[in-house]
């Protein structure tokens, strides 16, 4: 019931929100309240969880399509209910965001924006393959408009290269879906046994590959993250790029582990291939958009290093490098927000100087920072050390990639803080530019305040993503 | 005495109801002028209505299949579901023309509709060479006058010249087929056609092949829907989508049963042809559309692609197959016939045709329209939330199963391409702005139009519940299915 209640109160929320003629404000407050309460709902679900069974939880199944054996089947193991609760707080933040600023067609953007949180958070919970490639699916519906409505000046080549990329991958995905539903007879993933096939495994692979993105499958990241409006990007790149994860973590190795094993070399390859080109990328890009774009596709290699490092430290390391990525992403795009609403560009070159005068921003993009280049004691570090140390039982030659990757992080993401802080002020920065509002801070802080927490605690995610029964039940 | 045939009356109860309201319809010209519109729209609705009604108590009442009238008829589950859809598309098509600006010809307009939707129904009951031609014919000269009924426009009657010589051209060779077959089997009945063991017979062969090649004009599959881009874009707008919805409907189901039920013996032979139809139809219906300016021509290449999906169905031959087309026809007739609902309100607002342009910013401005246009293009594209995609995914399955995994693989690019266009429309709605093409009279509201709310609201309800409601409609399609030997 609980996961069901997760899933319904976003999308009745933008019913609600889409259907009631109120005025922008209190729009963009009800949809505000809607996402704050979907965070008190995710607490409520996380108390009731027991974290030490390793079995699925909170569940709920309904027969759908009886004749094909689909039916409506939600619930959680601990490391989806942890991705969950990443996608409610950063929802939280992002339609925070969204109604700081005051988004104009108030109505269909905050609608959009609780649709998108259903499907997202119906993907996390989705238990039968037909109602994952549904949610999968669905998400990109609002995604579309938001980028297409409410985007930058090339919103439209943004979001036309962004849909083509993703339903190649969507549709080569739903071709595989019917291949394996129809063979096992059923399309839920508790009932379904496992399968040998390698292409029908490849069709889920490429969607995954696309939707993280992983090299060569990045080409609609830079136009899509620099043209989406920025909590969009935060979104995107905070929340939507992890259910590829989800999806190698429930689908992909659990139901096809001789084709994953087979292929996990050049997955590997590949993975360590993005995580150093898209690290030297945003080494290079010339804003800080861009940066950030290119950091969230080599964060999301090394995570898919994680998982395919098969062995519990990097399983572990991944969930945990998912959660303090989607904090850390989501809070640098939003303070990149931020900054271009001050000074109307996000080029590095333009920017600069900004911490004088203007404390509680240095002090923000200062500590959103440190995290980011994984200093030792954050929570990034922690996940970068699990899913480095479970790489090593894979071959000493990832390992070393990933410590690279750690390398470079820190060089792309000093040289963001020291675009924004320091050095002289930029043509684009101007006095009268203040310092972050308290409604900014009350966005962002939360977000700083929870990675501070799991840096403290990093076990709390990564001893809790997988009961031991868990890794037995999904990597047979 | 002669001896009459018994007559199962409620078999025909649907083409009964139908005729009468034609009639009533047609006999309301006597009426003073302010009256004619409304007694033949409203006999037309009531007639449809009625029809669904009647179809829905034959459902219930034929468990096994029954032969009609000395065999020309059949009365069973596929029939009364497929004449279930008619009635009911039929009637919002009724609600969908109610406000069409016509100065005159309310009378014949809605007598022709309601006629026509009687042949349908009339067709889909077809147990015989003979009545299958009757019946064809039957609703197809209806159509031909109603694609040509808004005289003054030229397009309208150049759009009606071309269906009736591309329409009749294909009922002859309908018609040449059937005598080669009954000239190999002697047999004109379906069940007797695949009793007569003629199975080397190479009349029989091209007589399979000229029935199929005429049926496929009629659902417009590629290569025989060279006709159907200008008809449905020179035809009046409520008539394109009951042509879409309705004429493919019954076809589809003729072309099922005919094939199923007279020509098992063959089966070899036509799962690949019609193989081959429906990879020729998603190929050229998908390119066909991306180049199109005017929407109702880009709906008319849609409609071939969609025809492309069914006819995967039907070379599955199994009655999975027969399942997932006679579920597949239900989202789409409803997202057709509200797709065209939504054109003919901007056609009516516009007062010009509509093209791409033309629906710049409609979906700010008419937000009820471009939300419903929204739906249905998603719908049509196989998006969840949606009846589509189950319709896609059933036919997936059934072609996937049938050992057709490159059909199913073509299946998955034609969807790739079809995004291009359906959400290009999405793109003109909502992402470009309509100020500067001054199309709509500035800040005035478009024409109260209830009907036409309704007859979209119904579509929108029915396309997006069938994704919600799939078991019940699966298990009717299933009932349906049933009446076929497979």
């Amino acid at each position: 019931m609980w996961t069901t209640a997760l899933l319904l109160l976003p999308l009745a929320g933008a019913l609600v929100v889409a259907i009631l003629p109120l005025p922008r404000e209190s729009t963009a407050g009800l949809a505000f309240l809607v996402a704050l309460g979907e965070v008190a709902l995710w607490i409520a679900a996380a108390g009731r969880f027991d974290f030490d069974d390793g079995g699925l939880q909170l569940g709920t199944t309904r027969e759908w399509v009886e004749s094909l054996g689909i039916s409506y089947s939600v619930g959680f193991y601990g490391f989806s209910l942890w991705l969950a609760g990443a996608t409610v707080i950063v929802f939280a933040a992002a339609i925070g965001y969204g109604m700081w600023v005051g988004r104009d067609r108030s109505r269909a953007y905050h609608a959009l924006m609780l649709f998108l949180l259903g499907a997202v958070v119906a993907t996390f919970a989705a238990q039968d393959l037909l109602l994952f490639y549904v949610s999968f699916e669905a998400m990109l519906i609002p995604l579309y408009v938001l980028v297409g409505v409410w985007g930058g000046e090339r919103r439209q080549a943004a979001t036309v290269t962004f849909v083509i990329y993703t339903m190649a991958g969507s549709l080569l995905m739903l071709a595989s879906v019917v291949a394996f539903g129809v063979t096992q007879g059923t399309f839920s993933l508790t009932e379904s046994g496992t399968s040998d096939n390698v292409w029908i495994f490849l069709g889920f692979a490429i969607a995954f590959a696309v939707k993280a993105p992983l090299f060569p499958f990045h080409g609609w990241l830079p136009l899509a993250y620099r043209e989406a409006p920025v909590e969009v990007a935060a979104v995107l790149s905070a929340i939507v790029s992890k259910t590829a994860i989800y999806g190698f973590l429930r689908i992909g190795i659990p139901k096809f582990p001789e084709p994953a094993d087979d292929l996990s070399g050049l997955i590997l390859v590949l993975a360590c291939a993005g995580l150093v080109y898209g690290s030297l990328l945003a080494f290079r890009a010339p804003d800080l958009r861009g940066v950030i774009a290119y950091s969230s596709m080599a964060q999301m290699s090394l995570i898919t290093i994680g998982v395919f490092a098969f062995d519990d430290l990097g399983l572990d390391g991944a969930v945990l490098q998912s959660v303090a990525h989607a904090f850390v992403s989501a809070s640098m795009f939003l303070l990149v927000g931020m900054v271009e609403r001050r000074c109307g560009t996000s080029d590095i070159d333009a920017l600069g100087g900004m911490a004088r005068g203007r404390p509680s921003l240095a002090t923000v993009v200062l500590v959103a920072g440190m995290i980011a280049l994984a200093v030792p004691g954050s929570a990034t570090f922690a996940g970068e050390f699990l899913i480095m140390a479970g790489a090593y039982q894979q071959g000493w030659g990832y390992s070393v990639v990933v410590a690279l990757g750690i390398v470079l992080a820190a060089m792309y993401t000093l040289r963001v803080i020291s675009a924004i802080l320091h050095v002289k002020p930029g043509r684009a920065v101007r006095d009268e530019a203040l310092d972050l509002r308290p409604g900014e801070l009350a966005l962002v802080l939360p977000l700083l305040l929870l990675l501070l927490g799991l840096s403290v605690w990093p076990a709390l995610v990564s001893e809790s993503a997988f009961a031991a029964s868990t890794l037995a039940e999904l990597l047979p | 005495m002669i001896d009459t045939p018994t007559v199962d009356w409620l078999a025909l109860s649907p083409t009964i109801a139908l005729l009468a309201a034609a009639g009533v319809a047609l006999l309301s010209a006597l009426l003073a002028g302010w009256m004619r519109k409304s007694v033949a729209g409203i006999a037309a609705l009531l007639g449809f209505v009625g029809a669904a009604v009647c179809a829905g108590v034959v459902f219930d009442e034929s468990s096994t299949p029954e032969v009609l009238l000395e065999g020309t008829m059949v009365r069973d589950q596929l029939a009364a579901l497929a004449q279930l859809v008619l009635g009911v598309t039929g009637a919002v098509v009724v609600l969908a023309s109610w406000s069409e600006r016509r100065r005159e010809n309310h009378a014949e307009y809605y007598a022709l509709l309601a006629t026509a939707g009687a042949g349908m129904v009339f067709f889909v009951g077809a147990d015989n060479l003979m009545t299958l031609f009757l019946g064809l014919e039957w609703f197809s000269l209806c159509l031909y006058i109603l694609v040509a009924i808004d005289s003054e426009r030229e397009t309208s009657l150049e759009a009606g010249l071309k269906y009736l010589i591309v329409g009749g051209f294909g009922s002859s060779v309908l018609l040449f087929g059937s005598a080669l077959v009954y000239g190999a089997t002697s047999e004109l009945s379906f069940p007797a056609i695949a009793a007569a063991d003629a199975s080397n017979d190479a009349f029989l062969y091209a007589g399979l092949a000229m029935i199929l090649a005429g049926l496929a004009f009629k659902v417009s599959a590629a290569p025989f829907h060279m006709w159907t881009p200008d008809v449905y874009q020179g035809s009046p707008t409520s008539i394109t989508g009951f042509m879409a919805a309705a004429t493919k409907t019954a076809a589809f189901v003729v072309t099922l049963r005919v094939l199923v039920t007279a020509f098992p013996a063959q089966e070899d032979l036509w799962t690949v042809t019609v193989a081959v139809l429906a990879a020729i139809s998603l190929v050229w219906g998908n390119l066909g559309a991306l180049a199109q300016r005017d929407l109702k021509r880009i709906l008319a290449y849609s409609s071939i692609s969609h025809a492309g999906f069914m006819l995967m169905a039907i070379a599955a031959f199994s009655d999975r197959g027969a399942e997932a087309l006679l579920y597949y026809l239900i989202p789409y007739s409803a997202m057709s016939v509200g797709a065209f609902a939504v054109v003919a309100a901007r056609e009516r607002e516009l007062n010009a045709p509509v093209t791409l342009d033309s629906l710049a910013g409609m979906g700010w401005e008419r937000p009820y329209y471009g939300v419903a246009l929204w739906i249905f293009m998603l719908g049509m594209a196989g998006f969840p939330l949606t009846g589509g995609m189950f319709g896609k995914l059933f036919v997936f399955s059934a072609a996937y199963d049938a050992g057709d995994w490159w059909l199913v693989l073509l299946g998955v690019a034609a969807t790739a391409v079809s995004l291009g266009y359906y959400l290009n429309v999405v793109r003109w709605l909502y992402m470009r702005s309509g100020a500067e093409l001054r199309l709509a009279p500035a800040g005035g509201s478009p024409p109260r139009d209830p009907a036409l709310g309704i007859a979209i609201s119904a579509s929108v309800v029915v396309t997006v519940g069938s994704f919600f409601v799939v078991q019940p409609i699966l298990d009717v399609a299933s009932d349906a299915a049933g009446s076929l030997p497979f």
